[in-house]
């Protein structure tokens, strides 16, 4: 544990150190607020934080990898892994630590653009149900995408091959239903059950895409499954552990 | 302290390193040659226990380095050869975060880190960030977070490769003092550094072993020949060697080819030549007289030592000829 948290702390401080957080933090409020003001601006609007969520999960496809691919990448071409893995250091410690420090960021993210929620009870009565029930969902997404893009960092010493991978992970898990959409029967179903988020109809100014497919639609209505919460904690357990097996396989090679 | 027993290592089907056993004991500085791709690193990767040997056993301490790993690692302090640095950070933070991740607590840190400034000397550089520091101030910052943590081991890897004259002398003066505390596998190619640091000196070429011994008893044992250097005034070149080759315990004689066309022609009068004769066959004496007797001038007879250099390639060479 202690390992976890040294280098959890160690690459937040990275973070602040370099514009990359400020930078991303900007972008992240600038396109959620777009997404949120687009959902309430009009007569007769309801006051939801569906538009915010719609933007929120359309950007993380691109934040999170843009905000892990350095964790592990840069590790590998400093040549600053071999001083981790000839520490007294377990894989999986490097691993956690590094994904806590991002999974923290986005927190920090999130709680930045909770001024959103303020400004819904200031000038409307929005239901509290669908409110925190979007938060956990956005939260267990952000978790879910981190994992995936630090898989992608550990592919190569690359950062931007980890960027490009993640995304492209994170956006074939979005546009799903493209596929399942022309298949039938089993093929279709077992592939819905992979959806990530929202699919490409966030841009769907009417419903935010979040309401339609994917494991997010119950989580942007109100409704907390435990279907929704398994796929999101399983998707963040099964990458983190490929990251940690990518770090063991460099090993034997 | 690392033992190794018949350890080979392949990367797929490529062997980097073949049947590799031998000992460093405890507090003894081991120097370990050979030319780029030997097998050098690989082997320090092995002990550190970075990538597990593909055959063999290698134990630190008395640990296995596969099975018992996370202690082999508690036990060691490594430099690898592209000194792995954190760019954006200083370098107290930077020696604060690896004393860290090798287990050191915070008081301990905070007792043992001056310490180690002074003894690598960058003090003036505490907190400097590690990206702005020069190439021999980098490879200072990597010793200290090598021996930060007082490990029993210290393994480095080309550790004065790339810095200046005056650092690589400054960096050799720590690495002897280090020694006193510390068993210490030190690789290089460069061979006076080792023979300077080390007591004992290990040849790797190929993958294998080809020599483990003191540097100076290599230099005894290896030399088949004694050499000589030989400058004559009105001789010419095939003259002389033919006279020189006449004599029982010369081996073989030639123009000394390390002086150039443009020196040679110049010197004319005294044109170098190299005698290699056979060893303890008073075969100075021999020349001399040769020399004199064939009316030459004989300006300088100067016996050479074999370098490190040419031991090594000699080494080098005769493994090639057995393949």
């Amino acid at each position: 544990m202690r390992f976890i948290s040294v280098i959890a702390i160690k690459e937040i401080r990275t973070y602040f150190a370099s514009p990359m957080a400020y930078v991303v933090s900007a972008a992240f409020l600038a396109i959620t607020g777009f997404f949120f003001v687009a959902s309430v601006s009009d007569a007769f609007a309801e006051a939801s934080i569906r538009g915010y969520l719609a933007g929120a999960i359309f950007f993380m496809i691109f934040m999170s990898p843009a905000l892990t691919m350095r964790l592990i990448a840069e590790e590998q071409k400093l040549g600053t892994l071999e001083l981790l893995l000839t520490s007294p250091l377990r894989e999986f410690e490097i691993v956690f630590g590094k994904f806590i420090a991002a999974f923290a960021m986005t927190l920090i993210m999130i709680i930045l653009s909770l001024y959103f929620v303020l400004v819904l009870f200031v000038y409307g009565d929005p239901d509290i149900g669908p409110l925190l029930s979007g938060l956990l969902g956005l939260t267990m997404y952000a978790g879910a995408t981190l994992a995936v893009g630090l898989f992608a960092s550990s592919l190569s010493s690359n950062q931007i091959v980890g960027l490009v991978v993640g995304s492209g992970i994170l956006t074939a898990l979005t546009i799903i239903d493209f596929v399942s959409a022309r298949l039938s029967g089993m093929a279709s179903e077992v592939l819905n059950a992979f959806q990530l988020g929202a699919s490409f109809s966030v841009f769907d100014l009417d419903s935010f895409g979040v309401a339609e497919g994917g494991h997010f639609a119950d989580f942007a209505r109100g409704i907390v499954s435990v279907t929704d919460i398994a796929y999101y904690i399983s998707i963040t357990a099964v990458f983190l552990l490929l990251t940690v097996l990518v770090l063991e396989a460099r090993r034997w090679r | 302290m690392i033992k190794i027993e018949h350890m080979s290592k392949n990367y797929g089907p490529y062997p980097a390193v073949i049947d590799v056993s031998f000992e460093v004991l405890k507090g003894e500085i081991v120097g370990f040659l050979g030319p780029n791709g030997a097998g050098k690193t690989t082997t320090m990767r092995v002990v550190t226990g970075f990538t597990p040997p593909t055959e063999g056993e290698v134990t630190v301490g008395g640990y296995d380095v596969v099975s018992h790993s996370l202690e082999v690692r508690r036990h060691i302090g490594y430099l690898p050869e592209t000194v792995p640095l954190y760019l954006d950070m200083t370098v107290n933070d930077y020696l604060t975060y690896m004393g860290e991740i090798r287990g050191m607590n915070a008081s301990w840190v905070q007792e043992r880190l001056p310490k180690v400034i002074d003894m690598v000397k960058l003090g003036e550089y505490q907190n400097t960030l590690v990206g702005r520091l020069s190439k021999g101030y980098r490879q200072r910052t990597g010793i200290a977070q090598a021996i930060l943590h007082e490990p029993d081991v210290l393994i480095m890897d080309e550790p004065t490769i790339g810095i200046d004259p005056i650092q690589v002398v400054e960096t050799r003066e720590l690495i002897s003092n280090l020694g006193e505390e510390h068993t210490m596998l030190l690789s290089s190619h460069i061979l006076p550094e080792v023979s300077a640091i080390c007591k004992r000196v290990l040849v790797i070429n190929d993958g294998r072993i080809v020599a483990d011994d003191k540097p100076d008893d290599l230099s005894e044992k290896l030399q088949h020949a004694e050499r000589i250097e030989i400058s004559v005034r009105g001789a010419q070149a095939p003259e002389f060697i033919n006279s020189m080759r006449e004599i029982s315990s010369v081996i073989d004689a030639r123009s000394d080819l390390r002086t150039s066309v443009v020196q040679r022609s110049e010197r004319e009068d005294f044109s170098p030549f190299i005698v290699d004769a056979k060893p303890n066959a008073q075969a100075s004496e021999q020349i001399a007289k040769s020399i004199i007797e064939n009316g030459w001038g004989l300006t300088n007879l100067t016996p050479l030592p074999m370098t490190l250099e040419e031991i090594f390639l000699e080494l080098t060479t005769e493994e090639n000829l057995d393949e």
